[in-house]
């Protein structure tokens, strides 16, 4: 057990450490600027006195090492300084955000992750089946589907020519659950689609790669029935890679929501991150950028301590 | 193509997913499934057209043809046309020629400095080893999309740029993959004898361990390709990728996001253009490699 526990400190020190060196290649590309920001905010005709007075204000005016410091330090404790566009503070503008976007990826977890591993379960048990045949083969062709052609063709079907759904999200304060479906049932499905079929390609994998073990062909051997093999035998030692898959699913997720949350126009924290690129908005860009690594670097670090916990070989110092 | 130094370093290469021999290659693409034939007949088609594009098209792909906008499909218009009313066919063939030609040109820097850096890494001493390992592990921890967004938002959307963020933001996949491919050569017995002979390290990286890099290596560079298909029409359609008056595919489908309400070709067409490419390249991949793509091999490899 101690050793479990040391393992999983000395894996958080290790994730810590690279969110820190994520954190400083961010500050460096976003400090490259060409040209300044107080000059860029102020346009071409500032006087050199407003322009002077403004990179007073951002704190331009201070050496680099000590403005990413500052601005490390405004993370940490949640104060990531104030937006370029509007002058709100960023921890204002994302903290109504972030919710909206923990709900659309919380629902597409519920309906993705039990889907897919079912699918991948069902592909491992009966291997080489034509039902195996048909999920391997549109599993593979719904990886290199791009979101917006999922997205775009859901718009088309489901809201356009059916008229079941609808085609932007509304976020309503107190919906009824009907409302919040119709709502909501485009974009996650359309997150859903992508992620679901790289979870169950792993999952099936993570499965195979422990029925080819002896153990399985051990208790195959003595009669027991392949259901059985599967779910009683495999699947517990799969808990790790699977656990492994579906992290590294989710947080493909990331890309997914830019995608997704633009089409549907969602005031999520992925919308408001393409936002900022448009407007050039650095303070707010940089601390979307870190959200959404901590919590891909997160997902990782999640999937790491499952696979410890499951696997005891993992844990022989 | 490229032989082994011994028998011997092919059997064990033989270990290496996605490595195989040159005559096996040759056995396995004969006995392409079909599903890779699919693939192959996709990406021949779509690369067919990128490098014919200019020589075929009908219409020129600024200039507004059409008085009806999002017209149906023609004998005139074959694709009809868009929501200004330029020729839809002649749009595509040059879109697909941007999406195709910077993917490619990005891929391969991004396969190349990868192959070139994870050489090094694997033949120069610890520190150099230790160093481009951590920072190119940092980087890979960056999903590219938002790498992208990051790149775009503080140097602007030019094709060099796009370049560069497709580059850089999946050279650290490429390093990774290179450097234990090489780190494996490079204890196998041929690159001891080597060695032994006294061959200077340039010798041994060019000569010894790259010739047998290169078919894992392409399998990847595939891979890669797809995700950088993927990643500069997402670019595209949130406008922040190629931009007017010149037009990708992903930008394409953004222009013709307006027509979408009535079914126009002019939005799903450049979509399962897209769509099309990128599954043709994976289905390819998946028929060459040997036992399918190596798990992990996900979202942003």
């Amino acid at each position: 057990m101690r050793v479990t526990l040391q393992l999983i400190l000395k894996r958080m020190a290790a994730a810590a450490l690279t969110l820190l060196l994520v954190s400083i290649i961010i500050f460096t590309i976003t400090s490259l600027l060409p040209g300044d920001a107080a000059q860029a905010a102020l346009g071409q005709n500032a006087t050199a006195a407003a322009v002077a007075a403004l990179r007073a204000r951002l704190g331009l005016d201070q050496p680099v090492l000590w403005r990413y410091l500052h601005w490390l330090g405004g993370l940490l404790t949640g104060h990531p300084g104030y937006s370029y566009s509007n002058g709100l503070p960023v921890s204002a503008i994302i903290s109504k955000r972030l919710p909206q976007s923990l709900l659309l990826a919380a629902a597409t977890t519920v309906v993705s992750v039990p889907f897919a591993l079912t699918l991948g379960i069902l592909a491992a048990m009966y291997r080489g089946s034509w039902l195996d045949r048909a999920l391997s083969t549109t599993t593979l062709a719904m990886v290199a589907v791009p979101e917006f052609l999922v997205a775009t063709a859901g718009v088309l079907i489901f809201a356009v020519k059916l008229q079941w759904l609808s085609a932007l999200t509304f976020v309503l304060d107190h919906p009824t659950p009907l409302e919040f479906l119709r709502s909501y049932a485009l974009p996650v499905l359309s997150l859903c689609f992508v992620v679901t079929a790289q979870m169950a390609r792993m999952t099936r994998a993570a499965v195979i790669d422990q029925l080819s073990q002896p153990y399985a062909e051990m208790a195959a051997l003595k009669g027991v029935g392949s259901a059985r093999v599967v779910l009683t035998h495999a699947l517990p030692n799969a808990v790790g890679p699977i656990a492994n898959a579906i992290a590294l699913s989710l947080s493909y997720l990331l890309g997914g929501t830019i995608i997704v949350e633009t089409i549907f126009d969602y005031p999520g924290l992925a919308r408001l991150m393409v936002d900022a690129v448009s407007y050039r908005d650095m303070p707010l860009l940089q601390a979307c950028a870190m959200i959404f690594l901590a919590a891909y670097l997160g997902l990782v670090l999640i999937a790491d301590i499952c696979a410890i916990v499951s696997n005891p070989k993992l844990r022989r110092p | 193509m490229n032989s082994p130094a011994t028998p011997k370093a092919r059997s064990e290469l033989a270990a290496s997913p996605g490595w195989l021999s040159p005559a096996r290659w040759r056995r396995r693409r004969n006995a392409l499934p079909a599903s890779g034939r699919i693939g192959l007949a996709l990406v021949l088609f779509w690369a067919l057209l990128a490098l014919l594009g200019p020589w075929v098209i009908p219409h020129p792909p600024g200039a507004v043809v059409s008085t009806t906008v999002f017209a149906p499909m023609s004998l005139r218009f074959p694709l009809g046309t868009d929501y200004l009313g330029r020729d839809m066919l002649s749009r595509i063939l040059i879109g697909a020629r941007y999406t195709v030609g910077l993917a490619l040109a990005a891929a391969v820097a991004a396969s190349a400095t990868g192959t070139v850096l994870g050489l090094l890494a694997a033949i120069s001493g610890r520190w150099v080893d230790e160093l481009l390992s951590r920072l190119l592990d940092a980087l890979i921890c960056i999903p590219s999309m938002i790498f992208a967004l990051i790149m775009v938002a503080v140097f602007g959307s030019s094709l060099p740029i796009l370049l560069l963020t497709a580059a850089l933001g999946y050279v650290a996949g490429a390093f990774r993959i290179a450097r234990s491919l090489a780190v494996n050569l490079s204890v196998s017995d041929y690159v001891e004898a080597a060695r032994v002979r006294g061959e200077g390290r340039l010798h041994i990286a060019c000569v010894e361990i790259l010739p047998n890099m290169v078919h894992p290596m392409l399998a990847d560079f595939g891979l890669r390709f797809m995700f950088i298909v993927l990643m500069l029409s997402g670019l595209s359609f949130l406008g922040l990728g190629v931009q007017p008056p010149a037009a990708d595919l992903g930008s394409l489908i953004r222009e013709n996001l307006s027509g979408l309400g009535d079914g126009a070709a002019a939005v799903l067409l450049p979509a399962i253009a897209v769509a099309t490419l990128t599954i043709g390249v994976n289905l390819l991949i998946d028929g060459l490699a040997d036992h399918g793509r190596p798990e992990g091999g996900g979202g942003k490899a």
